[in-house]
């Protein structure tokens, strides 16, 4: 805990907007009852939660030293800041930047406290946000009150509760956009934040918004709330009028919902009225009990989209008059970016500074990171960052750089790098050297080496596998083996989560990764599950879905083998995608196949990219990986894996019925292998299985994930009870997932149980 | 005249009152090319598998990917440790993190002393083949509280703080030091020392609490790093 705690509040008095200082100042006082026993730890929980202050990984006071599971002895004892989380554990704080809006100040802020509280490194996460990780919980009210004297708030940065209103990074300078969506995104954020009527949703909210349908740069396919712009001829005054497309109900998570259509056309005066009554249409009738099944897109998949639209326009009607609704767009329409030098051409490249060496890579920054804007003479950069890694003395470097070429104005970009706009062309080399002499100047934005990653078991406590770790690899690897690569392979998108919950986008990636765990000898191994046939594009367009799972050690060979064969294969102008779904997954797998088992002998395996101890030592025991031992229900669950498999094959054909039929034969399958863990005898009748599974494993919670719950298991009673119903394509699709999730479940419940037995 | 007055008064006061907390030492390597970071990770890793320092330790940071970052962390509860390679320097770092008990001499004994601690113990690691050695003449120290310490009020005294601890810890050589010359970093200093010392004499030095009569010349007023 810093000496200075004390004094911030004092110090900033005159500096912060009165509210935010205020709801620090409750924060501040809710920890104290904390630490005296007076604030119950699940309330506590909450309350953190909605300032942007989350738990992180070992806060159980436990951690896994690649031996044993060594307890941590916290100064604190046995005092808790939630269920399980230990006071002294450190945290991670996200820190909400609407619409990724940054000016210099703000970014030296960030520096500060990136140095003071966390250690050294900001991450900009794929919602524009930022996060630092290893922070002190007591050490938050002052890290809070420096952030709001600097305009900025922690505040529902997680939660049940409208989370960071995001927006494409080149909105005001698209060539592409229909207009600005920056004022309306700004107003919105500005709307909800504390709204009485956002405070009691089961599960989080997030808006966002996109200049264009065409360009990923918005996502809004994959948000509860998606606003793209729109322009139309006014029916009435046949005059162009400006409005937005809005979408609801979409979201990735374990099973990914791409958004639904609202209405095709929303005035800027009703957007924030309408934002308004879907919320609180979601606080009354979206689920609160089962988190798992709270979110917006479950409420429209249960009322359908027809019964949803109609109950919000109700409500609509209902809403008393709210100035706000215009004034916050009006007062946002007041502020917009404008340039701060003299707009031009970039003079033509012969060499420059140091050579050949230099002009080379100064050409690759502006193929990759610079693109014109629609204003003539002005370029929007992009600061490519490591990981989404920044460290306090390069924010500080940006902020001069910021200083020098724009009006002191940045954005932080939903792929985890910086936007830099406004940048006359003929200042393109000047900002190239400032950047590159602080190490900003990588090229490749947006291409092949440009990863993004979730936080993984590098922090996060549902993590599986090292997303980051893998990142870091792949990183590497591709960037050592050049820009030589195919045009075509530059521009492909590596997304990578760390387990099933898509922090890392990996469904809307051309490669997708998201980490699962798997037995091998007896061992648990870490694993990524390989997504194909996602779509960055048209603000995430598709959908991926998994193929096969990998160990993680062997996934660097499975991106070298796919993009080589889309290289060699490709038809002319065929995306990845389209490669893809002409290959088909079954070519696709079985080339991967000798991927799916690590080398005889090679121990690495064991252990996951950047940490070296063993996964899991308790499943490891002690020696050599001595061979196969292949259990019965090993067995099976292979077995459910290769119907799930041929499941995706029917839907790919667009067998829909066939394929929701092989997925929920797929999840009987894995069902009764583990059934037979404890009853040999079981035979192949469906109900007696299900019945069965309930009694053995659900109702005795043996197959609930400790994060998760029950939630896999109900995916196999709710898909089982609808079994005689037709299947239409997207209920077919979402079974699809749900079948892979049980599987996976069904993965790590058998680890288990080995577990207990071999103990 | 009096204003001036004043001002100096107000100026000695705030000195006289500041209190040098979240101390931070980090001890320059020499050749860090030849220091493969990757390898430190599992040293790390044991290090928490035993507990090996004073401070509850907890986790480890792995930031190679960064450019001139803080490299790999040793995630405490009460202090970091890191090989660090902020401003493209690699050096073992100790970052206080929690408040420490007694006067300004005796947190920086305290972060010096676990900071030199630690580099031996990597300095003596099998596994490292000996790749990682203090480079013998350059430490920097950093206070990582901004409020508590400003870059530019606080230099006085912790220059005075300095030459307490460094009588002590340089027995019979001289040393200068040089500032950031950027007002936003954390105050701190570079200690540049003219002759070479060995991890092993400085821990001995400290801990003898020996005072040399020997004063270094005055630092320069504000220079960038040289
Ligand atoms: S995807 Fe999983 S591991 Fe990654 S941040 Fe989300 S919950 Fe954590």
């Amino acid at each position: 805990m810093k000496a200075s705690n004390a004094l911030w509040r004092d110090h900033l008095a005159d500096q912060m907007p009165e509210s935010l200082a205020r709801e620090i100042d409750i924060f501040e006082t809710e920890i104290a009852l904390r630490k005296q026993g007076k604030l119950d730890e699940r309330l506590f929980a909450e309350t953190r939660l909605r300032r942007g202050t989350y738990g992180q990984r070992y806060d159980n006071g436990q951690r896994h030293d690649g031996e044993k599971v060594q307890q941590l002895n916290f100064p604190a004892g046995a005092l808790t800041k939630g269920p399980n989380t230990m006071w002294d554990a450190p945290g991670m704080q996200r820190i909400k930047i609407p619409a990724g809006g940054l000016n210099a100040a703000q970014l030296e802020t960030i520096a500060e406290l990136a140095e003071e509280y966390s250690d050294g490194i900001a991450h900009v996460t794929t919602r524009q946000d930022f996060q630092l990780h290893f922070v002190h919980i007591e050490n938050t009210p002052s890290l809070m009150r420096r952030l709001a004297a600097a305009k900025i708030t922690t505040r529902e940065a997680c939660g049940n509760s409208v989370r960071n209103v995001t927006a494409c990074p080149y909105a005001g300078v698209c060539q592409d956009e229909s207009f600005d969506v920056t004022p309306y995104a700004r107003a919105l954020s500005r709307f909800l934040l504390g709204h009485p009527d956002c405070q009691n949703f089961g599960r989080k909210f997030k808006p966002a918004f996109s200049g264009c349908s065409q360009h990923a740069c918005g996502l809004t396919s994959l948000h509860d709330l998606g606003l793209i712009a729109a322009k139309r001829l006014n029916p009435e005054t046949g005059k162009e009028e400006i409005g937005f497309e809005m979408y609801v109900g979409g979201g990735l998570g374990a099973v990914p919902y791409q958004a639904k259509l609202f209405s095709s056309f929303v005035v800027p005066q009703e957007l924030l009225p309408l934002a308004q009554a879907i919320a609180r249409i979601f606080a009354r009738y979206g689920e609160k009990k089962n988190r798992n099944r709270a979110r917006l897109k479950f409420l429209i998949q249960d009322l359908g989209i027809e019964k949803f639209r109609s109950l919000v326009h109700e409500e609509r009607k209902l809403l008393p008059f709210d100035s706000r609704w215009t004034e916050y767009i009006t007062q946002s329409l007041e502020s917009t970016e404008s340039p701060a030098r003299v707009g031009g051409e970039l003079p033509e490249l012969v060499t420059i500074g140091a050579g050949e060496a230099d002009t080379e890579n100064f050409k690759k920054w502006l193929k990759f990171n610079t693109r014109p804007q629609r204003q003539p003479g002005y370029a929007a950069v992009t600061v490519a960052l490591p990981l989404g890694d920044i460290t306090a003395n390069q924010l500080r470097a940006l902020a001069d750089i910021v200083r020098r070429f724009t009006r002191e104005t940045i954005r932080t970009t939903v792929e985890q790098n910086f936007l830099i706009r406004w940048v006359s062309k003929p200042d393109l080399l000047e900002l190239y050297r400032a950047l590159d002499a602080v190490g900003l100047g990588d090229h490749g934005a947006g291409a092949l080496v440009d990863i993004a990653a979730c936080p993984g078991t590098d922090t996060c406590k549902l993590g599986i596998s090292s997303s980051r770790g893998l990142a870091a690899e792949l990183r590497k690897r591709v960037s050592e083996k050049g820009f030589q690569c195919d045009e075509a392979v530059q521009n492909l998108h590596i997304k990578i989560s760390g387990c099933f919950n898509s922090c890392g986008q990996h469904h809307v990636a051309d490669l997708g990764f998201y980490g699962v765990s798997r037995k091998i000898g007896g061992y648990a191994v870490p694993h990524f599950q390989v997504v194909l046939g996602g779509e960055w594009e048209h603000n995430a367009g598709a959908y991926g879905l998994p193929i096969v799972a990998v160990p993680a050690k062997n996934i660097p060979q499975v991106v070298s083998r796919l993009t080589d064969r889309y290289v060699a294969e490709r038809n002319s102008g065929e995306t990845f995608k389209e490669f893809v779904k002409r290959t088909g997954k079954t070519a696709l797998k079985s080339m991967l196949e000798d991927l799916t088992r690590p080398p005889a002998g090679d121990r690495s395996f064991f252990s996951d990219w950047g940490d070296p101890r063993a996964y899991s030592l308790g499943d490891m025991g002690v020696g050599e990986c001595a061979g196969e031992v292949v259990s019965p229900v090993d067995f099976g669950l292979a077995q459910a894996e290769r119907e799930l498999f041929e499941a995706q094959l029917a839907f790919e054909k667009g067998e829909i019925q066939e394929a929701g039929k092989r997925a929920l034969g797929s999840m009987v399958t894995a069902a009764k292998a583990l059934v037979k863990f404890e009853n040999p005898d079981i035979g192949d009748d469906p109900d007696t299985i299900i019945s069965e599974f309930r009694i053995r494993y659900h109702d005795t919670q043996k197959f609930f994930d400790p994060f998760a719950g029950g939630k896999f298991a109900n995916y196999l009673f709710d898909a089982y009870s609808r079994s005689g119903q037709p299947y239409s394509s997207e209920s077919s699709r979402y079974l699809l997932d749900e079948a892979q999730l049980f599987i996976d479940a069904a993965h790590s419940c058998s680890n288990r149980l080995e577990t207990v037995v071999a103990a | 005249m009096a204003d001036n007055t004043s001002f100096l008064l107000s100026q000695m006061m705030a000195e006289l009152s500041l209190e040098l907390e979240h101390i931070n030492f980090k001890l320059l390597l020499k050749n860090p090319a030849d220091v493969d970071l990757e390898a430190v990770i599992p040293v790390f890793h044991s290090w928490i598998q035993d507990q090996v320092c004073d401070e509850l330790l907890l986790d480890v940071a792995d930031y190679r990917h960064v450019k001139a970052g803080p490299g790999i962390v040793l995630i405490g509860h009460e202090a970091d440790y890191s090989l660090d390679n902020t401003d493209d320097r690699l050096g073992l770092r100790y970052n206080r993190k929690a408040t420490m008990e007694g006067n300004n001499q005796e947190r920086l004994e305290q972060a010096l002393g676990a900071a030199l601690s630690a580099l031996e113990r990597l300095e003596n690691e099998p596994s490292l083949a000996g790749k990682v050695g203090f480079d013998g003449r350059e430490l920097e120290v950093f206070i990582n509280d901004r409020l508590l310490a400003g870059n530019r009020e606080g230099r006085e005294q912790l220059q005075r703080e300095l030459r307490t601890l460094l009588g002590k810890l340089l027995v019979g050589g001289a040393y200068s030091l040089s500032y950031a010359a950027d007002p936003r970093r954390l105050l701190g200093a570079r200690i540049h020392c003219q002759r070479d010392f060995s991890t092993a004499d400085l821990l001995k030095n400290l801990e003898a609490g020996r005072i040399d009569e020997f004063r270094g010349p005055s630092p320069p007023d504000s220079n960038p790093y040289s």
